[in-house]
Protein backbone atom coordinates (compact mmCIF):
# COMPACT_ATOMS: atom_id res chain seq x y z
CA UNK A 1 0.00 0.00 0.00
CA UNK A 2 1.44 3.37 -0.99
CA UNK A 3 1.22 5.79 1.49
CA UNK A 4 -1.25 8.26 2.23
CA UNK A 5 0.13 11.68 0.99
CA UNK A 6 -1.12 15.42 2.65
CA UNK A 7 -0.71 17.90 0.29
CA UNK A 8 -1.00 21.90 0.74
CA UNK A 9 -2.44 23.35 -1.84
CA UNK A 10 -1.77 27.10 -2.78
CA UNK A 11 -3.84 29.30 -4.89
CA UNK A 12 -2.65 32.34 -5.97
CA UNK A 13 -3.73 35.49 -7.56
CA UNK A 14 -0.93 39.00 -8.39
CA UNK A 15 1.56 36.65 -6.27
CA UNK A 16 -0.12 36.44 -3.26
CA UNK A 17 -1.70 33.34 -1.84
CA UNK A 18 -5.51 33.34 -2.08
CA UNK A 19 -8.33 31.62 -0.58
CA UNK A 20 -11.76 32.16 -1.32
CA UNK A 21 -15.45 29.99 -0.71
CA UNK A 22 -16.37 27.97 -3.76
CA UNK A 23 -13.46 29.58 -5.68
CA UNK A 24 -14.96 33.42 -5.18
CA UNK A 25 -14.52 36.21 -2.72
CA UNK A 26 -10.50 35.88 -3.13
CA UNK A 27 -8.80 36.70 0.36
CA UNK A 28 -5.24 37.94 0.75
CA UNK A 29 -3.14 34.85 2.74
CA UNK A 30 0.25 35.76 1.92
CA UNK A 31 3.93 35.04 0.49
CA UNK A 32 3.69 32.36 -1.52
CA UNK A 33 7.61 31.53 -0.92
CA UNK A 34 6.88 32.07 2.81
CA UNK A 35 3.74 29.83 3.22
CA UNK A 36 5.10 27.05 0.94
CA UNK A 37 8.23 26.88 2.88
CA UNK A 38 6.39 27.16 6.06
CA UNK A 39 4.40 24.14 5.15
CA UNK A 40 7.60 22.03 3.56
CA UNK A 41 9.49 22.89 7.22
CA UNK A 42 6.23 21.20 8.66
CA UNK A 43 6.07 17.64 7.22
CA UNK A 44 3.99 18.38 4.13
CA UNK A 45 4.38 15.81 1.61
CA UNK A 46 3.95 17.97 -1.34
CA UNK A 47 2.87 21.56 -2.52
CA UNK A 48 0.65 22.43 -5.48
CA UNK A 49 0.66 26.10 -6.84
CA UNK A 50 -2.72 26.94 -8.64
CA UNK A 51 -2.68 30.35 -10.94
CA UNK A 52 -6.47 30.98 -9.68
CA UNK A 53 -6.55 33.65 -12.87
CA UNK A 54 -4.20 32.17 -15.42
CA UNK A 55 -7.27 30.84 -17.18
CA UNK A 56 -9.20 33.82 -18.12
CA UNK A 57 -6.06 35.82 -18.65
CA UNK A 58 -4.63 33.37 -20.88
CA UNK A 59 -1.37 33.26 -18.98
CA UNK A 60 0.46 31.97 -16.37
CA UNK A 61 2.71 34.07 -13.72
CA UNK A 62 4.06 31.05 -11.66
CA UNK A 63 7.12 30.61 -13.13
CA UNK A 64 9.01 33.00 -10.79
CA UNK A 65 7.24 31.55 -7.20
CA UNK A 66 8.02 28.08 -8.50
CA UNK A 67 11.47 29.05 -9.48
CA UNK A 68 12.35 30.59 -6.14
CA UNK A 69 10.35 27.83 -3.86
CA UNK A 70 12.08 25.27 -5.85
CA UNK A 71 15.17 26.56 -4.17
CA UNK A 72 14.31 25.85 -1.04
CA UNK A 73 11.45 23.33 -0.94
CA UNK A 74 12.93 19.95 -1.41
CA UNK A 75 9.54 17.29 -1.94
CA UNK A 76 7.43 17.27 -5.33
CA UNK A 77 5.81 20.27 -6.51
CA UNK A 78 2.94 20.62 -8.89
CA UNK A 79 1.99 23.70 -10.53
CA UNK A 80 -1.75 24.36 -11.98
CA UNK A 81 -3.60 26.74 -13.86
CA UNK A 82 -3.19 27.95 -17.60
CA UNK A 83 -0.91 25.20 -18.91
CA UNK A 84 -2.42 24.96 -22.17
CA UNK A 85 0.76 23.72 -24.23
CA UNK A 86 3.74 21.25 -24.10
CA UNK A 87 5.79 24.37 -24.18
CA UNK A 88 3.84 25.59 -20.79
CA UNK A 89 4.80 22.41 -19.30
CA UNK A 90 8.43 22.37 -20.28
CA UNK A 91 8.80 25.90 -18.66
CA UNK A 92 7.14 24.64 -15.65
CA UNK A 93 9.31 21.65 -15.37
CA UNK A 94 12.51 23.99 -16.05
CA UNK A 95 11.54 25.94 -13.25
CA UNK A 96 11.69 23.16 -10.60
CA UNK A 97 8.30 21.95 -10.54
CA UNK A 98 7.63 17.86 -10.98
CA UNK A 99 4.37 17.71 -12.18
CA UNK A 100 1.39 19.81 -13.76
CA UNK A 101 -2.08 20.05 -12.89
CA UNK A 102 -4.39 20.98 -16.24
CA UNK A 103 -8.07 21.28 -16.07
CA UNK A 104 -9.31 24.09 -19.24
CA UNK A 105 -7.02 22.67 -21.84
CA UNK A 106 -7.86 19.25 -21.08
CA UNK A 107 -11.32 19.93 -21.28
CA UNK A 108 -10.69 21.70 -24.56
CA UNK A 109 -8.80 19.16 -26.19
CA UNK A 110 -8.51 15.92 -24.67
CA UNK A 111 -5.68 14.57 -26.71
CA UNK A 112 -3.60 16.99 -24.87
CA UNK A 113 -3.51 14.56 -22.04
CA UNK A 114 -1.87 11.96 -24.28
CA UNK A 115 0.47 13.91 -26.17
CA UNK A 116 1.80 16.08 -23.02
CA UNK A 117 2.26 12.12 -21.00
CA UNK A 118 4.02 10.99 -23.89
CA UNK A 119 6.27 13.90 -24.13
CA UNK A 120 6.89 13.94 -20.29
CA UNK A 121 5.84 10.80 -18.82
CA UNK A 122 2.47 10.34 -17.13
CA UNK A 123 3.76 10.46 -13.77
CA UNK A 124 4.30 14.31 -14.67
CA UNK A 125 0.78 14.95 -15.48
CA UNK A 126 -2.11 15.39 -13.59
CA UNK A 127 -5.63 16.31 -14.63
CA UNK A 128 -7.22 18.80 -12.49
CA UNK A 129 -11.30 18.08 -12.09
CA UNK A 130 -13.43 21.37 -10.59
CA UNK A 131 -17.11 19.41 -9.89
CA UNK A 132 -19.94 21.12 -8.81
CA UNK A 133 -23.17 19.65 -8.59
CA UNK A 134 -25.77 19.87 -11.01
CA UNK A 135 -28.99 18.27 -10.23
CA UNK A 136 -28.24 14.97 -9.47
CA UNK A 137 -25.11 15.10 -11.24
CA UNK A 138 -21.74 16.39 -11.17
CA UNK A 139 -20.63 18.38 -13.78
CA UNK A 140 -16.90 19.31 -14.63
CA UNK A 141 -16.31 22.93 -14.42
CA UNK A 142 -14.01 25.23 -16.25
CA UNK A 143 -11.75 28.61 -15.45
CA UNK A 144 -11.99 28.43 -12.12
CA UNK A 145 -15.41 26.81 -11.42
CA UNK A 146 -17.58 29.33 -13.59
CA UNK A 147 -17.85 27.77 -16.76
CA UNK A 148 -20.27 23.77 -17.15
CA UNK A 149 -18.36 21.90 -19.30
CA UNK A 150 -21.37 19.86 -19.45
CA UNK A 151 -19.42 16.73 -19.25
CA UNK A 152 -20.44 14.48 -16.44
CA UNK A 153 -17.19 13.75 -13.76
CA UNK A 154 -17.13 10.70 -13.59
CA UNK A 155 -16.91 9.91 -17.14
CA UNK A 156 -14.47 12.43 -17.82
CA UNK A 157 -12.53 11.04 -14.79
CA UNK A 158 -12.58 7.91 -16.24
CA UNK A 159 -11.55 9.20 -19.99
CA UNK A 160 -9.06 11.19 -18.59
CA UNK A 161 -6.77 7.98 -16.77
CA UNK A 162 -7.68 6.63 -20.09
CA UNK A 163 -6.11 9.20 -21.94
CA UNK A 164 -2.93 9.24 -19.97
CA UNK A 165 -3.36 11.04 -16.61
CA UNK A 166 -0.95 10.14 -14.07
CA UNK A 167 -2.94 11.16 -11.15
CA UNK A 168 -6.64 12.90 -10.84
CA UNK A 169 -7.31 15.76 -8.89
CA UNK A 170 -10.65 16.34 -7.80
CA UNK A 171 -12.18 19.75 -6.57
CA UNK A 172 -15.46 19.90 -4.92
CA UNK A 173 -16.37 23.55 -6.12
CA UNK A 174 -19.46 23.43 -4.09
CA UNK A 175 -17.60 22.92 -0.90
CA UNK A 176 -14.39 24.46 -2.08
CA UNK A 177 -13.71 27.05 0.98
CA UNK A 178 -16.44 26.29 2.94
CA UNK A 179 -14.95 24.24 6.27
CA UNK A 180 -18.13 22.20 6.34
CA UNK A 181 -16.40 18.70 5.22
CA UNK A 182 -15.54 17.10 2.24
CA UNK A 183 -18.13 16.11 -0.65
CA UNK A 184 -18.33 12.43 0.49
CA UNK A 185 -20.95 11.01 -2.28
CA UNK A 186 -18.54 12.69 -5.24
CA UNK A 187 -15.74 11.00 -3.28
CA UNK A 188 -17.51 7.39 -2.99
CA UNK A 189 -18.53 8.04 -6.72
CA UNK A 190 -15.56 8.54 -7.88
CA UNK A 191 -13.05 5.95 -5.68
CA UNK A 192 -13.70 2.62 -7.49
CA UNK A 193 -13.82 4.16 -11.03
CA UNK A 194 -10.32 5.78 -11.48
CA UNK A 195 -7.27 3.26 -10.74
CA UNK A 196 -4.65 6.31 -10.88
CA UNK A 197 -4.26 8.17 -7.21
CA UNK A 198 -6.73 10.43 -6.38
CA UNK A 199 -6.25 13.75 -4.79
CA UNK A 200 -9.16 15.69 -2.97
CA UNK A 201 -9.86 18.79 -2.41
CA UNK A 202 -12.26 21.26 -1.23
CA UNK A 203 -14.34 21.29 2.09
CA UNK A 204 -11.75 20.07 4.98
CA UNK A 205 -12.24 21.60 8.10
CA UNK A 206 -11.43 19.32 10.78
CA UNK A 207 -9.36 16.59 11.77
CA UNK A 208 -12.31 14.05 11.35
CA UNK A 209 -13.08 15.60 7.43
CA UNK A 210 -9.61 14.04 6.30
CA UNK A 211 -9.59 10.43 8.36
CA UNK A 212 -12.81 10.24 6.96
CA UNK A 213 -11.89 10.51 3.73
CA UNK A 214 -8.75 8.56 3.51
CA UNK A 215 -9.99 5.90 4.98
CA UNK A 216 -12.65 6.10 2.02
CA UNK A 217 -9.72 5.05 -0.13
CA UNK A 218 -8.14 8.12 -1.68
CA UNK A 219 -4.62 8.33 -1.92
CA UNK A 220 -3.82 12.30 -0.79
CA UNK A 221 -5.99 15.22 0.12
CA UNK A 222 -5.13 18.65 -0.64
CA UNK A 223 -5.04 21.11 1.86
CA UNK A 224 -5.71 24.90 2.20
CA UNK A 225 -7.85 26.36 4.62
CA UNK A 226 -7.49 24.57 7.67
CA UNK A 227 -3.36 25.29 7.30
CA UNK A 228 -3.77 28.85 5.97
CA UNK A 229 -6.14 30.15 9.36
CA UNK A 230 -3.49 27.71 11.50
CA UNK A 231 -7.02 25.51 11.94
CA UNK A 232 -4.79 22.41 11.68
CA UNK A 233 -1.14 21.74 11.99
CA UNK A 234 0.79 19.46 9.39
CA UNK A 235 2.11 17.42 12.53
CA UNK A 236 -1.16 16.81 13.94
CA UNK A 237 -2.23 15.91 10.91
CA UNK A 238 0.00 13.16 10.53
CA UNK A 239 0.00 11.83 14.08
CA UNK A 240 -3.89 11.41 13.93
CA UNK A 241 -3.38 9.65 10.76
CA UNK A 242 -0.87 7.43 12.26
CA UNK A 243 -3.20 6.19 15.12
CA UNK A 244 -5.85 6.01 12.56
CA UNK A 245 -3.95 3.27 11.45
CA UNK A 246 -3.11 5.00 8.09
CA UNK A 247 0.63 4.98 6.47
CA UNK A 248 1.75 8.41 6.59
CA UNK A 249 5.60 9.84 5.94
CA UNK A 250 7.12 10.80 8.64
CA UNK B 1 37.82 23.82 -1.38
CA UNK B 2 35.30 21.04 -3.04
CA UNK B 3 33.72 21.53 -5.98
CA UNK B 4 30.83 19.19 -6.74
CA UNK B 5 30.03 19.06 -10.95
CA UNK B 6 26.33 18.18 -12.15
CA UNK B 7 26.68 16.51 -15.57
CA UNK B 8 25.04 18.69 -17.77
CA UNK B 9 23.69 16.55 -20.72
CA UNK B 10 20.75 18.09 -21.60
CA UNK B 11 18.25 15.99 -19.81
CA UNK B 12 14.97 16.84 -17.52
CA UNK B 13 14.85 18.95 -14.25
CA UNK B 14 18.04 19.55 -13.05
CA UNK B 15 17.18 22.14 -10.82
CA UNK B 16 16.05 20.54 -8.24
CA UNK B 17 19.55 19.15 -7.61
CA UNK B 18 21.50 21.48 -8.01
CA UNK B 19 19.11 24.23 -5.84
CA UNK B 20 19.90 21.01 -3.11
CA UNK B 21 23.33 21.41 -3.07
CA UNK B 22 23.27 25.63 -2.96
CA UNK B 23 20.82 25.23 -0.24
CA UNK B 24 23.56 23.48 1.92
CA UNK B 25 25.88 26.14 0.80
CA UNK B 26 28.11 23.58 -1.67
CA UNK B 27 30.03 25.06 -4.64
CA UNK B 28 29.15 23.17 -7.71
CA UNK B 29 28.98 23.53 -11.20
CA UNK B 30 26.62 22.02 -13.89
CA UNK B 31 29.10 21.10 -16.51
CA UNK B 32 29.47 18.79 -19.46
CA UNK B 33 33.17 20.07 -20.27
CA UNK B 34 35.73 17.22 -20.09
CA UNK B 35 38.38 19.39 -17.73
CA UNK B 36 35.81 20.58 -15.56
CA UNK B 37 34.72 17.15 -14.73
CA UNK B 38 37.80 15.75 -14.26
CA UNK B 39 38.68 17.97 -11.78
CA UNK B 40 35.60 18.09 -9.90
CA UNK B 41 35.90 16.48 -6.50
CA UNK B 42 32.78 14.92 -6.78
CA UNK B 43 30.39 14.04 -9.85
CA UNK B 44 26.73 13.63 -9.68
CA UNK B 45 24.87 12.08 -12.86
CA UNK B 46 21.37 13.58 -12.58
CA UNK B 47 18.18 12.23 -15.11
CA UNK B 48 14.96 11.32 -15.29
CA UNK B 49 13.50 9.89 -18.78
CA UNK B 50 14.02 6.92 -21.02
CA UNK B 51 16.89 4.94 -20.77
CA UNK B 52 18.30 5.00 -24.85
CA UNK B 53 17.42 8.75 -24.40
CA UNK B 54 19.84 9.40 -21.77
CA UNK B 55 22.63 6.92 -22.65
CA UNK B 56 22.43 8.70 -26.43
CA UNK B 57 23.13 12.41 -24.87
CA UNK B 58 25.98 10.83 -23.00
CA UNK B 59 27.38 9.23 -26.05
CA UNK B 60 26.31 12.41 -28.24
CA UNK B 61 28.19 14.99 -25.68
CA UNK B 62 31.41 12.05 -25.14
CA UNK B 63 30.13 11.96 -21.83
CA UNK B 64 30.25 8.61 -21.34
CA UNK B 65 33.68 8.22 -21.57
CA UNK B 66 34.52 11.06 -19.87
CA UNK B 67 32.33 9.59 -16.88
CA UNK B 68 34.19 6.36 -16.92
CA UNK B 69 37.42 7.92 -16.80
CA UNK B 70 36.35 9.46 -13.43
CA UNK B 71 34.96 6.76 -11.94
CA UNK B 72 38.37 5.32 -12.49
CA UNK B 73 39.75 8.29 -10.41
CA UNK B 74 38.57 6.76 -7.46
CA UNK B 75 36.78 9.92 -6.38
CA UNK B 76 32.64 9.87 -5.52
CA UNK B 77 30.13 9.45 -8.20
CA UNK B 78 26.76 9.55 -7.70
CA UNK B 79 23.66 8.86 -10.30
CA UNK B 80 20.20 9.74 -9.14
CA UNK B 81 16.74 7.80 -10.91
CA UNK B 82 17.62 7.48 -14.40
CA UNK B 83 21.33 8.43 -13.50
CA UNK B 84 21.84 5.38 -11.24
CA UNK B 85 20.18 2.88 -13.81
CA UNK B 86 22.81 4.38 -16.58
CA UNK B 87 25.63 3.26 -14.39
CA UNK B 88 25.04 -0.07 -15.14
CA UNK B 89 25.88 -2.32 -18.11
CA UNK B 90 22.97 -2.79 -19.84
CA UNK B 91 18.78 -1.71 -19.10
CA UNK B 92 15.73 -4.38 -20.82
CA UNK B 93 13.82 -0.73 -20.94
CA UNK B 94 12.34 -0.99 -24.62
CA UNK B 95 14.97 -2.94 -25.96
CA UNK B 96 18.10 -3.53 -25.02
CA UNK B 97 20.53 -0.91 -24.32
CA UNK B 98 24.20 -1.09 -23.08
CA UNK B 99 25.28 1.18 -20.03
CA UNK B 100 27.89 3.06 -18.86
CA UNK B 101 29.35 -0.68 -17.81
CA UNK B 102 30.10 1.03 -13.92
CA UNK B 103 28.42 -1.15 -11.76
CA UNK B 104 28.19 -4.80 -12.99
CA UNK B 105 24.77 -5.72 -13.59
CA UNK B 106 21.35 -4.90 -15.35
CA UNK B 107 18.43 -2.41 -15.23
CA UNK B 108 14.82 -4.29 -15.31
CA UNK B 109 11.27 -3.76 -15.28
CA UNK B 110 9.73 -3.70 -11.99
CA UNK B 111 7.83 -7.22 -12.16
CA UNK B 112 4.55 -5.84 -10.32
CA UNK B 113 1.41 -7.21 -11.88
CA UNK B 114 -2.04 -5.09 -12.73
CA UNK B 115 -4.04 -3.76 -10.18
CA UNK B 116 -0.47 -2.46 -9.07
CA UNK B 117 0.55 0.72 -11.05
CA UNK B 118 3.98 1.60 -12.93
CA UNK B 119 5.89 3.72 -12.45
CA UNK B 120 6.11 3.32 -8.76
CA UNK B 121 5.40 6.98 -7.53
CA UNK B 122 5.30 7.36 -4.21
CA UNK B 123 7.55 8.30 -0.81
CA UNK B 124 8.72 4.60 0.04
CA UNK B 125 11.09 3.53 3.18
CA UNK B 126 14.40 2.31 2.60
CA UNK B 127 16.15 -0.47 4.43
CA UNK B 128 19.59 -1.56 4.93
CA UNK B 129 20.73 -5.27 4.23
CA UNK B 130 21.38 -7.13 7.47
CA UNK B 131 25.12 -6.97 6.58
CA UNK B 132 25.69 -4.20 5.33
CA UNK B 133 26.50 -1.20 7.55
CA UNK B 134 25.96 2.57 6.45
CA UNK B 135 28.53 4.06 8.56
CA UNK B 136 30.65 6.19 6.15
CA UNK B 137 28.45 5.93 3.54
CA UNK B 138 26.18 8.28 1.77
CA UNK B 139 23.34 6.93 4.24
CA UNK B 140 25.49 7.78 7.22
CA UNK B 141 22.83 8.90 9.75
CA UNK B 142 19.99 8.37 7.83
CA UNK B 143 17.88 6.46 9.85
CA UNK B 144 16.42 3.12 8.34
CA UNK B 145 13.20 3.02 7.62
CA UNK B 146 13.63 6.94 6.31
CA UNK B 147 10.90 7.94 3.32
CA UNK B 148 12.37 8.61 0.23
CA UNK B 149 10.72 9.94 -2.86
CA UNK B 150 10.45 7.42 -5.75
CA UNK B 151 9.36 7.90 -9.29
CA UNK B 152 10.07 5.12 -11.62
CA UNK B 153 9.14 1.53 -13.51
CA UNK B 154 12.59 0.04 -13.84
CA UNK B 155 15.20 -0.86 -11.42
CA UNK B 156 18.72 -1.82 -10.95
CA UNK B 157 20.19 -5.28 -10.50
CA UNK B 158 23.72 -5.54 -9.35
CA UNK B 159 25.03 -9.07 -9.95
CA UNK B 160 27.20 -8.64 -6.59
CA UNK B 161 24.45 -8.40 -4.19
CA UNK B 162 27.18 -6.67 -1.24
CA UNK B 163 26.96 -3.80 -3.65
CA UNK B 164 22.59 -3.42 -2.11
CA UNK B 165 23.59 -0.61 0.12
CA UNK B 166 19.18 -0.07 1.07
CA UNK B 167 16.27 -1.72 -0.21
CA UNK B 168 13.00 -0.57 -0.80
CA UNK B 169 9.63 -2.68 -1.03
CA UNK B 170 7.23 -1.92 -3.66
CA UNK B 171 4.23 -4.05 -3.74
CA UNK B 172 6.13 -6.98 -1.63
CA UNK B 173 8.99 -6.78 -5.06
CA UNK B 174 12.56 -5.48 -2.86
CA UNK B 175 14.31 -3.50 -4.79
CA UNK B 176 17.98 -1.86 -4.81
CA UNK B 177 17.14 1.17 -3.78
CA UNK B 178 20.91 2.79 -3.58
CA UNK B 179 24.09 0.62 -4.67
CA UNK B 180 27.30 1.15 -3.75
CA UNK B 181 30.51 0.21 -5.54
CA UNK B 182 33.98 1.51 -4.00
CA UNK B 183 33.62 4.97 -4.78
CA UNK B 184 30.30 4.52 -7.26
CA UNK B 185 26.86 5.32 -5.26
CA UNK B 186 23.50 5.40 -7.32
CA UNK B 187 19.76 6.50 -5.74
CA UNK B 188 16.74 5.20 -7.23
CA UNK B 189 14.88 7.84 -5.35
CA UNK B 190 15.26 11.63 -5.47
CA UNK B 191 17.47 12.64 -2.32
CA UNK B 192 16.70 16.05 -3.57
CA UNK B 193 12.76 15.98 -3.33
CA UNK B 194 13.25 13.59 -0.38
CA UNK B 195 13.40 16.60 2.53
CA UNK B 196 15.23 16.25 5.09
CA UNK B 197 17.21 12.72 4.88
CA UNK B 198 17.46 13.29 1.40
CA UNK B 199 19.30 16.33 1.58
CA UNK B 200 21.36 14.31 3.99
CA UNK B 201 22.28 12.22 1.54
CA UNK B 202 23.33 15.07 -0.81
CA UNK B 203 25.56 16.15 2.35
CA UNK B 204 27.01 12.66 3.17
CA UNK B 205 27.84 12.54 -0.65
CA UNK B 206 29.82 16.12 -0.38
CA UNK B 207 31.53 15.19 3.16
CA UNK B 208 33.03 11.96 0.92
CA UNK B 209 34.07 14.33 -1.74
CA UNK B 210 37.90 15.67 -0.79
CA UNK B 211 39.30 18.58 -1.33
CA UNK B 212 40.65 19.72 -4.75
CA UNK B 213 44.57 19.50 -5.31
Amino acid sequence: MLKKRVIARLDIKNEFVIKGIQLEGLRKIGDPNEIAKSYYVSGVDEIIFMDSVAAYYDRNSLSSIISMASEDIFIPITVGGGIRSIADIQKALNSGADKVAINTQALKSPEFITEASKVFGSQCIVVSIEAKKVGSQWHAYFDNGREDSGRKVSEWAQEAELLGAGEIMITSVDKEGTKRGMDKALIDNLINLVSVPLIVSGGVGCMDDILETFISGVDAVALASVLHYDILHLGQIKDSMKQAGLKVRS
Amino acid sequence: MKTIVVIDYGIGNVKSICSALKSLGFEYEFSRDTDVIMQASGVILPGVGAFKHGMSLLEEAGLDKVIKKFAATGKPLLGICLGMQLLFEKSYEFGEYRGLGIIEGNVEKLAVEPPIKLPHISWNEIFPISNVAWTDTILENVPAASDMYFVHSFRGVPTDKDSILAEADYAGIKFCATVKKDNIYGCQFHPEKSAKFGLRIVENFFNLCEDKK
